[in-house]
């Protein structure tokens, strides 16, 4: 099942020429870009794991490319995706936020269900993938993610 | 129209070079920087490559694209951050890089204090400047030969490979003493092969001095009265002699001080015209330390006697 969340949850994946662009929407306004990534990708887990902290007064995309090529060699069997901050109100708030990778194969989620008082059923979501241990989630092989390839 | 279609393979060099407004900026550079006329004539001559190299892109011709890492070297003063930052615009025009950028870093910037401070340094700084020019001065501190352990060997090893790698994201020009920098390159080959071209700037002659002494002295507004142009050439003249002359930037600096001593004079006698404001004489410029340290040139005039002497330089 293909995840989506974020800016552009609704359209198809974005090519690297489309990452580009709107990265450079998101420099021509100032805003700081920052790539993180994570193999848990539950609507409701917000913290993915930061790949570097956010790269301020950079001019040009290219900067951004070359993290989000470097985390995609890093983790090929992962959730990425690029952030936008902007602080013009004197804090950091998430302008834009697009998954910019993603693990060739999904297993999605399973609906759970749980007894609860009287005859209550309580429903959450539970991701195949989460069975296995962090970092060997959505590998084929099940061996984790190659630091050095 | 008729002339177009039968020859429609010929392409139109004079309207290439209008379309990309780089006239503009050479203009600008032949205007705004006094000498360094071999300076300019190397910057001609890569703008027209590069612009030909454009053309033979369009019309399929085999186009490698071009390596553009330079390297300046001249003394303090000569124009180096400014060709640099002029180069930046012509290099932008022609679309060889995306941003009419300059980021300038030392080696505070790019080598770190500690094992494993310096690769992210150094990458922040590349990052920043990627899309532009990166201008590194005095790059030859980057590598210390008295120190194996140096961690500046890695910033360099970094710098090698986004050099090699993204030369279409990012112009490195490196910065110095011309002796230094041979030294430094003698130490690393490798960057001696990256860097396509070698521009060396030689000190101004006094002539040229003045030129851009007056061209300063314009643009704030100011004018030498006829006595104080003689004694700002003489004032030149001893300040050469001296050591650590910095060329252009000495003469900005003694502008300034020059400014405040006929600030001083102003503020000191009753009314004022707009031509008192305006106009500095003399007295200005003969107040100066250089006038008391270097005897031995023969002073155009003496230094008036009895009078406070400014001790500031």
């Amino acid at each position: 099942m293909r995840i989506t969340q974020g800016t552009f949850s609704f359209l198809p994946d974005l090519s690297d020429e489309q990452i580009r662009k709107q990265v450079e929407y998101c420099l021509n306004n100032g805003w700081a870009v920052s790539v993180e990534f994570t193999d848990d990708p539950h609507p409701r887990n917000t913290y993915w794991e930061m790949w570097g902290p956010p790269m301020f007064d950079l001019k040009d995309p290219a900067a951004v490319m070359q993290e989000v090529n470097a985390c995609r060699k890093a983790y090929p069997n992962h959730y990425i995706k690029v952030n936008a901050l902007d602080s013009t109100r004197g804090w950091e708030t998430i302008r834009l936020s697009f998954i910019v990778h993603r693990p060739k194969h999904e297993p999605g989620f399973r609906l759970a269900r749980q007894e609860g008082e009287g005859r209550n059923i309580r429903y959450t979501l539970h991701s195949y993938a989460t069975d296995r241990p962090e970092g060997e989630r959505y590998s084929v092989d099940g061996a984790g993610p190659d630091r050095n390839r | 129209m008729g002339e177009v279609q039968a020859d429609k393979d010929a392409l139109d060099v004079t309207q290439a070079f209008k379309d990309s407004n780089i006239d503009e900026v050479l203009d600008t550079l032949d205007r705004e920087l006094v000498g360094l006329q071999a300076v300019k004539t190397r910057i001609r001559e890569i703008a027209a490559f590069l612009l030909v190299d454009r053309l033979r892109r369009e019309v399929g011709l085999q186009a490698e694209r071009p390596v553009l890492h330079m390297c300046f070297t001249g003394r303090p003063g000569t124009g180096k951050t400014t060709v640099a930052m002029r180069m930046a615009t012509i290099l932008h025009r022609l679309g060889y890089i995306r941003r009419d950028h300059l980021i300038t870093a030392t080696r505070d910037d790019l080598v770190g204090q500690y094992v494993g401070h310096t690769a992210p340094k150094t990458k922040e700084i590349l990052k920043k400047a990627m899309g532009g020019v990166l201008f590194i001065d005095e790059a030859y501190y980057l590598y210390r030969p008295e120190n194996e352990r140096d961690y500046g060997q890695e910033a360099i090893e970094i710098l090698l490979q986004v050099m090699e790698n993204q030369r279409e994201d990012l112009v490195v020009v490196l910065a110095g003493y011309k002796d230094r920098m041979d030294a430094f390159f003698s130490f690393n080959p490798g960057m001696r092969s990256r860097v396509a071209h070698h521009l060396d700037f030689p000190d101004f002659t006094i002539d040229e001095l003045m030129q851009i002494a007056e061209m300063m002295v314009a643009k704030q507004q100011y004018h030498f009265d006829e006595a104080a142009r003689e004694t700002f050439r003489d004032y030149l003249k001893r300040r050469m002699a001296l050591p650590e002359f910095g060329n252009a930037r000495s003469v900005r600096n003694a502008i300034d001080r020059i400014k405040l001593r006929h600030a001083n004079r102003v503020y000191g006698g009753g009314t004022v015209t707009k031509e008192d404001l305006a106009r500095i004489d003399a007295s200005d410029i003969l107040k100066s330390r250089v006038f008391l340290e270097v005897p031995e040139l023969d002073a155009v005039m003496e230094p008036t006697k009895g009078q406070a002497l400014d001790r500031k330089e």
